[in-house]
């Protein structure tokens, strides 16, 4: 009997122990990209745990494609070391097919599923499911000097056509100035020049591939489209521009040396700055051009946060998802640094808000959403999902190396018809050996 | 004979050897100016040198939002630990092969120096499941265990060429005088080897201080070192030149000091028997 008394006294202590000790936090880690609105929301996770005091929050925040690279390992080899992850809309598709995220159609009422932009959220959707938040949309849309053109006696009509860039692009020039009719990506990679390339060829009627999953650069619409953007870049352009991506433009635009520049539309923040733009208070913004064919050169994507499928803790994951994508956020960010700083482009709700209607650049950025498509990209029918890619695992390396190609054709290394025909071989030989074409 | 070395050629090679040296430093003295100016500043054309406002807003930017110290912490105990766990593995396997050669030495050091020449995203996936399956992903231990493996080649390569110069004859006679191996190691070898061990050490706490490839993709939140720190402050789509400096000039800003003040042993120990 002793011996009962002894064990139960010590069962005794050590439930009293467990009562005693506070529950331990569940932590969750998020992964993210080094992007303005990001930092932000990062900045803001007090906000989050003071409503949600038993989570932890820690943050890893790389460069984008050292956070692909990272992301698309653990998730792969379900390794679970994340549990929030910032993806974009061409990994969604192909990782919700696989199994790989959870579904997020099981969010509350409250969250308003609904009140995401269509065009945005049906990028993330697959059969149905919803398989990450939006975080922030962009399209892309011109970026023009509004005392350039008047100089050139032009008025930028609020969607223009490829024809009056190129007329606008030769009254703007004044290479003894330094100042270039039009800044466009030159860069090679899939999300560098490829995604201007890929939209521009949209809007003259190419695409990628035929319902067959047939390469068509041998076609007359990418040879249109890849003709006037060398035209454009050679007489008008910056030199040099072989190499310029999206910061190096930027540099370019808010020291005042483009004329217009297609881009990005969360430029439009940082070129009206006046902190860092020189020309902050002469941009104007028009919807991307077109060609008449009824798809505009604009491109799609969005930021979303999304919950590996190997996660520890989705509950408290979905938590963090749900408060980050949530109109209660954009209102808590609109507090604490303006309307001009909250994530553009995921909920309706944003663009009926008054205040927000203030900002210059909010009405271009919602027509520019609105105006593409993803699930419907092209003049032609094709295969796939995504506007400026292609929603397949191989489009990353086939991407990349057209863009090499087309890059080359703007250092003047190779001629356009020459840089067409090395892609359409390439395109045919990757997606042979990967089984799309028999 | 030797030629006379007049003041002016004297003059002239200073000049040549203090040019060449600053084209050398220049990147890095470019990254520390880039540090102090804001971003408007960082991506200006035509750059300004000197004649800027100097601020230290990137430093501040830095600050808030990195955890600096932990990072350094990681970078610390990662490059260091990394050393000191490869220079006990590596001066007694480099004390057997310069003193007692076997007829396989010189296919083992050529062996091990192959292990080299495999491009590491080549064995990414195998250590990725390995470290998932043990639970090292994320962890210090691990990294202190693949950056060992990465290192050791060149550290036993660098030590037994050290070794080769010292005379087996001071070692066999301490061995006249009784002394035991451990006692030769420790007593004979490692004292007359001092130069060549600390330029080995410090060039390996250099190359893991470094090292990105595996620090980058083998760590998250936890275990993640200056590298880590380092990319988190580039984007493709933003203004980061300022910040992105700010981060760097503080990730390199001990290796260097470090490198200052070991400057002499560094070269006395990569000269080390240049001149016989």
């Amino acid at each position: 009997m002793k011996g009962f008394g002894t064990a139960a006294s010590v069962a005794g202590l050590i439930a009293a122990g467990v009562l005693a000790t506070p529950l331990a936090a569940e932590k969750i880690t998020i992964a993210t990209v080094n992007n303005g609105d990001m930092i932000r929301m990062q900045g803001l996770t007090d906000a989050f745990t003071a409503a949600h005091p038993d989570i932890e929050v820690e943050w890893v925040t790389l460069e984008e494609n050292v956070l692909r690279q990272r992301v698309t390992t653990d998730i792969a080899t379900k390794s679970g070391q994340y549990d929030v992850m910032t993806i974009g809309t061409y990994e969604v598709p192909i990782w919700g097919k696989q199994g790989w995220l959870l579904s997020l159609n099981d969010l509350p009422d409250s969250y308003d599923a609904g009140d995401i932009l269509p065009a945005i959220r049906g990028g993330l959707t697959v059969d149905g499911e919803m398989y990450a938040a939006p975080f922030y949309g962009e399209s892309s849309m011109v970026m023009y000097r509004k005392d350039l053109m008047e100089k050139a006696g032009l008025t930028m009509p609020e969607a223009p056509t490829w024809d009056f860039i190129k007329e606008a692009a030769a009254a703007m020039t004044d290479k003894d100035g330094e100042v270039y009719g039009i800044c466009l990506r030159g860069k090679a990679g899939w999300g560098e020049n490829m995604a201007f390339l890929s939209a521009m060829a949209n809007s003259y009627g190419a695409r990628w591939f035929d319902e067959n999953w047939n390469p068509q650069f041998d076609g007359e619409a990418w040879k249109a489209a890849l003709t006037d953007y060398l035209d454009l870049m050679n007489n008008y352009g910056p030199p040099g521009a072989s190499s310029n991506g999206f910061n190096e433009n930027l540099a370019l635009f808010q020291t005042g040396k483009c004329g217009m520049w297609i881009d990005a539309t969360v430029a439009a923040s940082f070129v009206t700055n006046p902190t860092d733009s020189q020309v902050a208070d002469q941009v104007g913004f028009a919807l991307a051009p077109d060609k008449g064919l009824g798809k505009r050169g604009n491109w799609l994507w969005a930021w979303a946060l999304g919950v590996p499928a190997g996660t520890d803790s989705p509950e408290a994951a979905k938590a963090f998802v749900e408060w980050a994508t949530s109109k209660e956020y954009l209102e808590l960010v609109a507090e604490k640094e303006g309307w001009a700083n909250v994530p553009p482009g995921t909920r309706t709700s944003l663009y009926e808000n008054e205040e927000y209607q203030k900002v210059p650049f909010a009405k271009m950025t919602l027509d520019s959403i609105n105006s593409a498509d993803p699930n419907n990209p092209t003049v032609d029918p094709v295969p796939y999902v995504g506007v400026q890619f292609v929603a397949i695992p191989e489009f990353q390396g086939i991407g990349t190396a057209v863009g090499q190609q087309f890059s080359a054709a703007l250092a003047g290394n190779v001629s356009a018809e020459q840089a067409l025909n090395n892609a359409q071989q390439l395109a045919k030989r990757e997606m042979t050996k990967a089984g799309y074409i028999k | 004979m030797s030629r006379a070395v007049t003041p002016q050629r004297k003059f002239a090679v200073t000049l040549l050897a203090w040019a060449i040296g600053l084209l050398i430093f220049f990147p890095i003295l470019w990254t520390i100016i880039t540090s102090f100016k804001t971003e408007a500043e960082a991506i200006a054309s035509p750059p300004s040198f000197l004649f800027f406002n100097w601020t230290t807003e990137a430093y501040e930017a830095v600050n808030q939002r990195s955890d600096y110290l932990k990072h350094f912490m990681n970078s610390v105990i990662i490059s260091f630990g990394s050393t000191a766990l490869g220079l006990l593995i590596a001066i007694p396997a480099a004390w057997s092969m310069a003193f007692v050669p076997g007829r396989r030495t010189k296919d083992v050091l050529m062996w091990m120096l192959s292990t080299k020449m495999l491009p590491p995203v080549g064995v990414l996936i195998p250590i990725y499941l390995i470290f998932r399956d043990t639970g090292l992903l994320d962890s210090r231990i691990g990294l202190v265990i693949v950056l060992t493996l990465i290192n050791l080649p060149i550290i036993i390569w660098m030590l037994f060429t050290y070794f080769r110069e010292i005379p087996g004859e001071i070692l066999e006679a301490a061995r006249m005088d009784g002394a035991t191996l451990r006692e030769e190691i420790v007593y004979i070898l490692t004292p007359m080897a001092v130069p060549g061990i600390a330029s080995t050490l410090l060039l390996n706490v250099i190359l893991s201080w470094n090292e990105a490839f595996w620090t980058l993709n083998l760590t998250a939140a936890k275990a993640a070192p200056l590298t880590a720190f380092i990319a988190s402050f580039s984007s493709p789509e933003g203004l980061f030149y300022a910040k992105l400096s700010a981060a760097s000039t503080m990730a390199i800003a001990p290796i260097l000091i470090i490198g200052w003040f070991s400057q002499k042993q560094l070269v006395r120990g990569l000269t080390f028997g240049a001149v016989k």
